[in-house]
């Protein structure tokens, strides 16, 4: 039951084909999260699924049952899907109150009224809006608006729930706050869920499975633990971290990664024969010291920005620039010296000319 | 707009090839083959699923079989030979192809008459009301929206009016002041008054035309130019302020760059409705034998030279194209900016100090002659027993509720007892009431498949030919009309002379603004709240129902009470429709005052006037309390 099958699935509009070839299989109850830059395909994928955009090519699954397939002429109309949909407005009805816009699905579907009021004062009650039945949208404010669009979707009990940036629109507090319904909602409803968002802490807070997109292809598919700490590309690296990834290019030399201003200790059971390569190490995995240590590397600090429980601080190692992390609240003066050391196999090695992480394919 | 008249000239297309073009451009290419049974299977499955093809292609087959097939008809019609030629060519086979009529009406003795000579009005004519206009309607605009004059909530409600009235209420008025003795009958107020003859160039011809349709035409500029110009945000005239611009100097570049489009649309609009209009030059230019284009081709209908008729009304429309055209040049397409924002949108308004008295008084007086002074004189005009004395006792009540004396005016008795104006009444107001239905329906449904099927080429299609009549001057296509429905065309039966035409003609002449009105009631509605509906497993049917139309409501009664009023006061584009089986208050009008029986027409127009201004408060007042107000939704 609500098990998701995509099967090389290809969409283009005139000449830029937005979704290339796509499979893509959500297990029965699997929170997904298509992640990527806005324009890679996500919401598009998410829309052919719901039967609002058609696919140029492939076969769409759902429950077994093939809702579309260029080859075979089926084109089941999102009507027929029986899914849930969350967009990023919300897509409240303006002209019907809230009872109204719940129900109004209900009522096309010749349930009992009875049914329907349980139905109604239930969904309400999971979105903790009780008692705010007869107000119009636009007396509500944004973060209620989005809980009557989830109500809505309650009403109806799908089997598989599509999320289109459904929190964009809300202010940081309150995305932190519907977040956790959200996870709380997938949960209590037991439905299958693909939510897509170009937020990076959205995925990897909420999901089973991330998947990353870019340009219409898969560029990685894992756990938010594996997206986040075995990137598959360089694209996947840049794209997930917050502050970004440090990128360093250089060249194996006598047990060491040669770069231009700093030498970084080369992994264990690493291929010696490799030539120039590129590094990636998260910011929070460069040790620092204030005081001077033996072996460490000297850095001068450029701009240094706490946010409360971190702080980011800009440093330069003669003229190449590093991020770092630090937990705490940290001032320093600009130009202060400090010195830094690269955490024994904590990072990636990427291939210039593929992009790949080496250390993948290593093992 | 240059862009949507190259799509017509270009694609005129039968939408047989339209459909397979289409089919074939969204078949693609490595796909199963366009022809094979499963590819037919599948696209039908698409367009089952995509409502907005199904209405768009039956909207484009519908408009293309009434708007551009009497357009091929005509030109068809003026390049052969005619039954009712045999009179000036015996020996002409009918049927076959000829440059008879084009030879007429270009190149013969008889051109100047026919052809140059209205030509030459028409553009002097179009010119002249155009320039004034557009000045007056501008100037007006600037004081109602960027000055503090006095009473602006009163004055913006009074200066559409002249809208609301038939175009030529204004000639019907000037003659019952300047009329002399030339055409005989009655004089009017000014000789009854001083004695003094007006000259004919004062009653008749060029210059009483100018006026009157400029004070009727200025409402149109007014309104475009003042919708502009409330929406330039003061704060870009106060930017170039602050980088040290005098005033004037930001009027010339930031303000009137930026107004631009709106003139052009103005400047447009009024010179294509001048060329088109029938009412005011025939009133006026007729006793003089001043012929337009409008007049001319009336005059060749009914002379039965339909032919010369078709070739006036086909260069018509070649000029009115090119209007278009040129102004499009000018203006460009790339100058259609966008000034409205959604923050910081301030309006101020300059202060008039001293002037701000004298210049309202001059308002009130403007008004007085343009929408005062013509009812006043109707009234007045209806309650004389002997037409041209204008003293109290001379005042009745005869042509209101008169029961028809044969010593007075051929015994026609007076309006309530009519049973031909009643019956003229009746059928304006169905006519009314029946566009706007129809064009409100039209207008949505066209709305929806336009911007629901944007990308396709299909939904610009549409849209170009919805807006079609637009550059069909009205009496042109009243011409066009007499052409394709004068005989029945397969299960159609000849529409000549029924109802039925006219309703159509009204709706599609109306068509193009209703359009526009749909497109941006449609465009409104974001697509996730249908969307949103489609996937909760609610059908296409209830969708409209439920959600597309209660959301467009206030735009679509809008644009139907606006055709109610144009259907109303109608004269030009129906003048060639009407007989007795299908007269309308307009037609009767223009019959009374052919007649010369001015308390009639006097009356007449005055309770035409007093009815639509009626009913259009009426809608206003019932849409206003329908309570749209919970719309404005994020």
């Amino acid at each position: 039951m609500g098990q998701i099958l995509l099967n090389g699935i290809v969409k283009s509009y005139g000449k830029e084909v937005v979704v290339k070839n796509l499979d893509l299989k959500v297990e029965t109850g699997e929170f997904l999260t298509i992640l990527g830059p806005s324009g890679c395909g996500k919401t598009t994928t998410l829309r052919m699924v719901a039967g609002l955009e058609e696919p140029d090519q492939g076969m769409i699954k759902l429950d077994d049952k093939v809702v579309f397939s260029r080859n075979d002429g089926v084109v089941v109309p999102p009507e027929a899907r029986h899914l849930g949909l969350i967009f990023q407005s919300y897509a409240l009805w303006p002209h019907m109150t809230v009872a109204k816009n719940i129900t109004l699905a209900l009522k096309e579907q010749k349930i009992s009224k009875s049914e329907i009021s349980d139905r109604l004062k239930n969904a309400l009650e999971m979105v903790q809006l009780t008692g705010y039945a007869e107000r119009y949208p636009s007396e509500l404010s944004g973060g209620q608006q989005q809980r009557v669009a989830v109500a809505r979707l309650i009403a109806l009990r799908p089997k598989i729930l599509l999320m289109d940036e459904p929190l964009s629109n809300l202010d940081a507090k309150l995305r932190t706050e519907m977040r956790a319904s959200l996870k709380r909602l997938h949960r209590d409803l037991t439905a299958t869920t693909v939510y897509v968002t170009h937020d990076q802490i959205e995925a990897l807070t909420l999901s089973d499975r991330v998947i990353i997109m870019n340009e219409g292809r898969i560029m990685q598919e894992g756990s938010p633990y594996d997206i986040y700490h075995h990137p598959a590309n360089i694209f996947v690296a840049e794209f997930i971290g917050d502050p970004g990834i440090n990128l360093f290019e250089g060249k194996i030399d006598n047990g060491k990664i040669k770069c231009s201003d700093i030498e970084i200790p080369l992994p264990e059971n690493f291929p010696k024969n490799k030539g120039r390569l590129i590094v990636g190490v998260r910011p929070e995995k460069i040790e620092v010291s204030k005081t001077k240590k033996n072996g460490w590397q000297e850095v001068v600090t450029g701009i240094i920005q706490p946010t409360g429980a971190n702080t980011i601080i800009e440093v330069k190692a003669g003229e190449t620039p590093i991020t770092l992390l630090q937990n705490g609240f940290i001032t320093l003066p600009e130009n202060s010296k400090l010195w830094i050391n690269f955490e024994h196999d904590t990072f990636s090695c990427f291939d210039p000319e593929t992009q790949e992480n080496l250390r993948n394919n290593v093992g | 707009m240059i862009h949507l008249v190259a799509l017509i000239l270009k694609r005129r297309k039968i939408c047989v090839i339209m459909w397979v073009k289409f089919m074939a451009i969204s078949a693609g290419n490595n796909k199963p083959k366009f022809w094979s049974i499963r590819n037919i299977f599948y696209q039908s499955y698409r367009l089952k699923n995509r409502p907005e093809l199904i209405i768009g292609l039956v909207a484009l087959c519908f408009l293309s079989f009434v708007v551009l097939v009497p357009l091929l008809q005509i030109i068809k019609d003026a390049l052969t030979f005619q039954s009712y030629d045999l009179a000036y060519e015996p020996d002409g086979v009918v049927g076959e192809f000829t440059l008879f009529h084009l030879d007429r009406v270009f190149n013969q003795p008889i051109s100047a008459a026919l052809f140059y000579k209205p030509l030459l009005n028409s553009l002097k004519m179009g010119f002249a009301v155009t320039v004034i206009a557009l000045s007056v309607g501008f100037c007006l605009a600037w004081l109602m929206v960027r000055t503090n004059v006095y009473f602006k909530g009163i004055f913006g409600g009074m200066l559409v009016i002249p809208y609301m009235m038939p175009s030529w209420v204004m000639a019907i008025a000037w003659l019952s002041l300047f009329k002399n003795d030339r055409i005989g009958g009655s004089e009017g107020l000014l000789t009854y008054l001083t004695g003094v003859q007006a000259p004919d160039w004062v009653a008749y011809g060029f210059f009483p035309i100018v006026i009157t349709l400029a004070l009727h035409y200025y409402a149109y500029a007014y309104l475009l130019i003042s919708g502009a110009l409330a929406t330039v945000d003061s704060e870009l005239e106060e930017a170039g302020a602050t980088s040290g611009m005098g005033k004037w100097k930001r009027i010339r570049v930031i303000t009137m760059p930026l107004l631009m489009p709106a003139i052009g649309s103005a400047i447009v609009l009024t010179f294509i409705r001048i060329l088109g209009t029938f009412g005011t030059p025939a009133l006026l230019g007729l006793p003089v034998r001043f012929f337009t284009f409008s007049t001319q081709i009336y005059a060749s209908i009914n002379a039965r030279n339909q032919g010369d008729a078709f070739v006036l009304a086909l260069v018509l429309i070649v000029l009115a194209i090119s209007f278009i055209w040129i102004n499009s040049r000018i203006i460009g397409v790339r100058k259609s900016y966008v000034t409205m924002t959604g923050k910081g949108f301030r309006k101020s308004e300059s202060d008039l100090g001293k002037m701000r008295w004298p210049v309202t008084v001059l308002l009130i007086l403007f008004l007085c002659i343009t929408v005062a002074m013509p009812l006043i004189l109707l009234l007045w005009e209806s309650l004389t027993l002997i037409p041209g004395d204008y003293s109290l006792s001379n005042l009745t009540t005869y042509f209101w509720k008169g029961q028809g004396d044969v010593s007075l005016a051929y015994g026609e008795p007076g309006i309530i007892h009519n049973k031909g104006i009643l019956g003229a009444l009746l059928n304006s107001i169905k006519l009314g009431f029946a566009a706007a239905i129809f064009n409100g329906i039209l207008g949505l449904l066209v709305g929806y498949a336009v911007v629901r099927g944007r990308g396709d080429r299909l939904s610009k299609w549409l849209e170009s030919i919805a807006f079609a009549p637009y550059i069909f001057p009205s009496i042109a296509l009243g011409a066009i009309y007499i052409g394709m429905f004068s005989t029945s065309i397969g299960p159609i039966p000849a529409l000549y002379g029924t109802f039925t035409i006219l309703i159509l003609i009204t709706v599609i002449k109306n068509l193009p603004f209703t359009s526009r009105t749909g497109i941006a009631a449609i465009l409104q509605i974001h697509q996730s709240l249908e969307e949103a509906a489609r996937v909760q497993g609610i059908g296409w049917f209830r969708r409209m129902l439920r959600i597309i139309i209660p959301l467009s409501m206030s735009g679509l009664v809008a644009g139907m009470l606006l055709t109610f009023i144009t259907a109303m006061r109608e004269l030009s584009l129906i003048i060639l429709l009407i007989s007795p089986g299908n007269m309308v208050l307009t037609g009767l009008i223009f019959s009374y005052q052919e007649q010369d029986m001015a308390q009639h027409s006097s009356a007449v127009t005055l309770a035409l006037v007093l009815i639509i201004i009626t009913i259009s408060v009426i809608v206003r007042v019932m849409s206003r309390s329908a309570g749209v107000g919970r719309l404005n939704v994020t």
